[in-house]
């Protein structure tokens, strides 16, 4: 009798992805600011009204067909330990968090170091979106439209000198709206690191939105990045400074348990997490933990050639 | 304390230990355990166990403490709720966690080697199957034939308990505060067992002097 309940939950929980593409070409023909009503209506689109709408977004050849999750899916149930270790947590607290203003400092290796302004740091770009599978390194999935533009776009207009190898990221700190910073869960501030030519990949996506809209705070608000084949705790959230590095930066959740979380963590369904197996994952909505983990998350085609040569198992 | 009042104790007791899976009933009947409704059930009858483990066991520390000597009563029901709690806790990992909810899904070999290899898992593991004995031997009828043994038996109830926290503790990401929190609440109620002992042993020995 559950089981039977559960696949009733799993169908209407997920968006079908026409439902889904019809509210996107409704948003995208209204007028910004215009209130959006309109059909499969939930309670939760109140809220996703409530974010500002992102103008001007192209579709990009790089997302993925699959069905996206809905808005309460991907903004009620996600981990940022700055606001708690509980999965609701994010959502229950972030709203204290002031995501205006926003200067991120650009530093290091780069022959252009300078604090921008967030509107400044996106202008130059065009807004893409990017509908990308995220898979958690806790064997949760879920698909998202995020929406952004290539880092790697940024990174040459910043234009790094030859010797930086690598981009040390930072996540704000300020303890005063964010109180999982109160407790040491984590080391604070967060800071994660990508070598440069997975910082350079066209995947790699610097996100100010998710769903046509601006991100949500819980969601790392007010701009992220998004990594897509590497589990989801590489994908750092509230950037606020991004450093061009000679050598592999430190990362929070590597000097929490260095043994348990490696510097590259590419999604990779033969190695296990210490305590779990990384081969399945519960897609969001579903009951059971019945979908294969793809490797590199299914994104092997395009990023499986920047790991040629490089034992996993030891670069995990 | 009168038998009257052991009864509405009792049913009381019966309520608080029912309502976690009510509530889980309901919520999975009606959609509403959340985005991801198998970590929901699967974290909520792990701590109902847990608590509910730490509760039978902090019955005679309790009585020893009050007097009651009918709060004795509360044991079997207790323990009997905890282990049904685990037992829905281990069915959820291996029908959900482990796919094995349509036998071609199901990869035994799997789950074998998530238990010998994952100390996560086995501290789990042994916790069940520790209170699994005391499930079965919980009947008047196995009591009077185990007689002393039974009371021995039993003290595997500790083990059990030790086995569930550090499964708790193993299970968090970054050190939580509340599995230590029942890790404390356990070696309590464990010291309380010491200072019995001590305080029968003292009295046997006085009367002896006497």
């Amino acid at each position: 009798m559950l089981i039977k309940r559960a696949s009733d939950i799993r169908s209407s929980e997920i968006t079908p992805e026409s439902v889904y593409r019809s509210r996107r070409e409704f948003l995208q023909t209204a007028a910004a600011g215009a209130v959006g009503v309109y059909a499969g209506a939930s309670i939760f689109d109140d809220v996703l009204s409530a974010q500002a709408m992102i103008p001007g977004i192209k579709k990009s050849p790089l997302s993925t067909t699959e069905a996206t999750h809905t808005w309460e899916q991907v903004t009620q149930y996600n981990n940022f330990y700055e606001f708690g270790t509980q999965k609701s947590d994010p959502a229950r607290y972030a709203g204290q968090l002031r995501v205006k203003p926003w200067t991120v400092k650009v530093d290091g290796l780069v022959a252009k170091p300078a604090d921008y302004a967030l509107e400044d740091l996106v202008k130059p770009h065009q807004l893409e979106e990017r509908i990308y599978r995220f898979r958690c390194v806790e064997a949760w999935s879920a698909v998202i439209p995020w929406v952004g533009f290539s880092l790697a776009d940024l990174i040459k207009r910043v234009e790094p000198q030859g010797k930086a190898a690598y981009v040390a990221f930072t996540t704000l700190q300020r303890p005063s709206e964010m109180p999982g910073q109160r407790t040491s869960s984590l080391e604070w501030p967060y800071v994660e690191g990508l070598r440069m030519d997975e910082a350079m990949h066209p995947l790699t996506l610097l996100a100010t939105g998710i769903f046509g809209k601006e991100l949500p705070n819980q969601n790392g608000a007010p701009i992220r990045v998004v990594v897509p084949w590497k589990y989801g705790f590489k994908s750092i959230k509230s950037v606020v400074r991004i450093s061009f590095v000679e050598k592999m930066p430190p990362t929070s959740w590597n000097i929490a348990n260095a043994r348990e979380y490696g510097f590259y963590s590419n999604v990779n369904p033969t190695v296990d997490h210490p305590r779990w197996s990384q081969a399945r994952e519960t897609r969001l909505g579903s009951f059971v933990k019945n979908k294969p983990t793809l490797m590199f998350n299914g994104y092997a085609d395009q990023v499986a050639k920047i790991y040629e040569g490089m034992d996993l198992r030891k670069f995990y | 304390m009168s038998a009257g009042v052991l009864r509405t104790v009792k049913a009381l007791a019966w309520v608080v230990c029912a309502w976690p899976g009510a509530d889980l009933f309901y919520n999975t009947y009606w959609g509403d355990l959340g985005v991801n409704p198998v970590e929901t059930l699967r974290l909520d009858t792990g701590e109902a166990a847990l608590v509910i483990l730490l509760c039978t066991l902090a019955v005679t520390p309790l009585r020893r403490l009050t007097g009651w000597n009918r709060l004795q009563g509360l044991r079997r029901m207790l323990g009997l709720w905890a282990f049904f709690y685990a037992l829905v806790h281990l069915a959820l990992y291996i029908l959900l966690e482990q796919a094995c909810l349509y036998w071609s899904d199901c990869r035994l070999s799997l789950i074998v080697d998530d238990v010998v290899k994952r100390k996560f898992i086995l501290s789990g593991m042994v916790s069940f199957l520790a209170m699994l004995p005391l499930a079965l031997t919980s009947t008047k009828g196995w009591i009077r034939r185990l007689g002393k043994r039974w009371q021995k038996l039993h003290r595997l109830a500790y083990l059990a308990g030790a086995a569930g926290v550090v499964h708790f503790i193993w299970k968090t990401k970054v050190p939580e505060p509340k599995p230590y929190a029942y890790g404390a609440i356990l070696v309590l109620l464990l010291l309380a067992r010491v200072v019995i002992a001590w305080q029968k042993k003292r009295a046997a020995a006085a009367r002896n002097a006497a």
